[in-house]
């Protein structure tokens, strides 16, 4: 069925379709949507879950931890500041190998008060352990909530469902709503028999000296080499039943690109629609969206990048003093490769990052050899 | 003394020797006795505190039932997790049992507290009290009393704010059951554990547990001083149903002077006269106050 929704309304169905059964959450602009409309379909018996108002994130996520020690299947979405909260749990949830789910709608971090958009929050999560899957649209979102259940639950690690304030959780988009049945089939009831039960006598979390800790953390890190196959397989899986699948990355005209843009998000939209522009007045450009952050794709991202002589990295986050996350990460994983990255910073707190402006980037790559600096700052006055 | 109703020795034992706690510790005793009181059906959930020691390392664990460690500031928000889980799966019948100390249930942990307990979650939470951290080595805590001497209140700058008074804000959560008790007293300390496990919704236990190393008392002396704390007044036994009734669980014969339980302990050997003859007044006019609440003369 097609309705037209909103992002976080779409993440909402998700959960529903997903039988979530527990789910607590805590009030934050802008993901309230998600949850206001999770305690409507509450209260209208659409979904039969446990629906917990707590008095902040960290006792969102804490409610979740227990949940799901005990094998049930748990929910919760937040933003910024709540996301920021909950940071010590975060390690918790992970390196406990509990598989929640949690939409996290990026907001910018105070000081000043910003509601409007900024990756920065989710990203700076990216040591906790927890997946990262970036969506780029209400369909998109509807279904990775749906796919990260599956994921989760058969890597045991929680994932993060993360998209763009506003730009789509605010927004309304045709979304297809799949049946009931279909989802079923595809996500069966949790099946976690290390769960706790109350009829075992087990111990969650237990004082691990230097004896036991180091493998406890290097077999997480192991288990993490095997989630971009997982994903592969679970999406592709719902590709198959639903006729929609997404990959690790998404390519865009990048098989003969000369100039490869990599952003992600909401990005994924306007940035497509200036390379089509640019190919047009004959520049060959690409663009790579990332959809998984945490594990980093490197490989298909490597192999997608193959062809391009100068790599551009649009990041609407920062870490500061090191420059863009994004840019980051791809420095990282190209080791050797001495071909130039720029590193564009770009729509922080909400400004917006106008097509002119992404264009303009591409100009700046193509008019020389290399980039003026490590971290440029797109749209900033001087 | 307290009618002997029930017979503690008649029930199984869900804690095993083994355990990590020092010699003399009362939250030791205290978890002995509540799980003798609620049973094999009950999961338990402890945030940072002594007893993340006490209940062994990995892969060992000194409870016959399950245990889940959890973060300082989670022990309720943690149980409204696990309660909501088991009212999913229709478990039905299994307590659910938050452990903490008094750092975790004054301080840290006290703002899932109270959103639990506003929320009136069907958990028992237990704040076993050694009036201050312990298990980091004997640092204040809200729940630390006038006068007292730890790491962070030494000579010259002794606990000077007096303690928190957790009951009566748990209480006027308006919460079914609010609770004290002493390991010193061990019927009546089971008898309200097995009530709480009978009442729906949201229980909460203040159990008096001593620390020899904090309360600078040889360790053999834990149950003699811990039950000094209610024959003086220091530390009454009563019960709150639903924010209103009040009642007496235990009486003193004739209630001695504080100064012998101040005495007994080292952590207060620095106590100049007129501060125990304000204890002494502080601990009448409270006694006066519950007397008045439970309607008793």
């Amino acid at each position: 069925m097609k309705k037209v929704l909103m992002g976080n309304f779409a993440a909402s169905h998700g959960v529903r379709l997903a039988r979530a059964q527990v789910v607590s959450a805590y009030p934050i602009t802008p993901q309230t949507h998600v949850v206001e409309e999770l305690s409507a379909m509450v209260a209208r018996k659409e979904i039969d879950a446990r629906f917990i108002k707590v008095e902040s994130e960290h006792s969102a996520m804490a409610c979740c931890i227990g949940a799901s020690i005990m094998g049930a299947r748990a929910f919760t979405a937040t933003s910024s500041q709540g996301l920021l909260l909950m940071h010590e749990l975060l390690h918790w949830a992970a390196a406990g190998r509990l598989p929640i789910v949690m939409v996290a709608v990026n907001r910018a971090i105070a000081p000043g008060w910003n509601i409007w958009n900024e990756q920065t929050d989710t990203l700076s999560q990216r040591d906790t352990g927890w997946i990262q899957l970036y969506c780029s649209s209400n369909q998109e979102i509807l279904d990775t909530v749906i796919q990260a259940f599956k994921l989760a639950e058969a890597v045991k690690i929680p994932v993060m469902v993360i998209y763009d304030a506003f730009i789509l959780s605010h927004t309304y988009e045709p979304v297809d709503i799949p049946d009931h049945e279909m989802i079923d089939t595809f996500l069966p009831p949790p099946d976690l028999p290390d769960a706790l039960s109350p009829d075992r006598a087990q111990a969650f979390g237990s004082v691990t000296g230097p004896d036991f800790h180091m493998e406890f953390r290097m077999k997480f890190h192991q288990a993490y080499e095997g989630v971009r196959d997982t994903f592969n397989r679970i999406d592709r899986e719902y590709g198959s039943l639903l006729g929609r699948d997404y990959g690790v990355i998404e390519s865009y005209r990048c098989e003969d690109a000369e100039v490869i843009m990599v952003a992600a998000g909401s990005l994924a939209g306007p940035t497509r629609m200036v390379v089509d522009g640019l190919r047009e007045k004959g520049v060959k450009a690409g663009r790579i969206k990332l959809k998984l952050f945490r594990p980093f794709p490197a490989e298909e991202l490597l192999t997608a990048l193959r062809p391009a002589k100068k790599i551009l990295v649009l990041d609407r986050n920062l870490s500061v003093g090191t420059g863009g996350i994004f840019a980051h990460e791809i420095r990282a994983v190209m080791k050797g490769d001495t071909r130039p990255v720029w590193g564009f910073v770009a729509g922080l707190g909400g400004r917006d990052i106008v097509p002119e402006l992404i264009e303009s980037m591409f100009f700046d790559a193509i008019g020389a050899d290399a980039p003026v600096s490590g971290t440029i700052f797109k749209g900033a006055r001087l | 003394m307290i009618e002997r109703t029930y017979s503690i020795e008649e029930e199984r034992e869900f804690l095993f020797p083994g355990h990590l706690a020092c010699q003399g510790c009362g939250a030791t005793i205290a978890m002995r006795y509540v799980l003798k009181a609620l049973g094999k059906k009950t999961v338990v959930v402890i945030p940072a505190c002594c007893w993340s020691i006490i209940a062994g390392l990995f892969p060992s664990s000194c409870l016959d039932v399950p245990l889940i460690h959890t973060a300082f500031e989670t022990a309720a928000s943690t149980a409204t997790g696990v309660r909501a889980a088991l009212d999913a799966q229709g478990k039905e019948g299994v307590n659910v049992l938050a452990w903490a100390g008094d750092g975790g249930t004054f301080d840290i942990g006290f703002q899932a507290l109270s959103g639990a307990a506003e929320r009136n979650e069907n958990i028992l939470y237990c704040c076993y009290d050694n009036e201050a951290y312990m298990n980091t080595g004997i640092q204040r805590s809200s729940a630390t009393p006038i006068g007292a001497w730890t790491t962070t209140t030494q000579k010259g700058a002794l606990e000077d704010r007096p303690k928190k008074d957790i009951i009566s804000i748990m209480a006027a959560h308006g919460i079914p059951y609010v609770a004290t008790a002493n390991v010193a007293f061990p019927e009546d300390l089971y008898r309200k554990a097995k009530k709480a496990a009978g009442i729906k919704g949201m229980k909460f236990m203040h159990i008096l547990s001593p620390c020899p190393t904090g309360w600078r008392i040889p360790s053999s002396e834990s149950i003699e001083v811990a039950r000094l704390a209610t024959l003086t007044g220091v530390f009454p036994l009563y019960e709150i149903e639903n924010g209103k009734k009040v009642t007496i669980t235990y009486k003193p014969p004739q209630k001695s002077p504080v100064a012998g339980y101040l005495e007994s302990q080292g952590r207060f050997r620095l106590m100049s006269d007129d501060e125990k003859r304000l204890i002494q007044r502080n601990v009448d006019a409270f006694w006066k106050t519950l007397m008045k609440k439970a309607k008793e003369k």
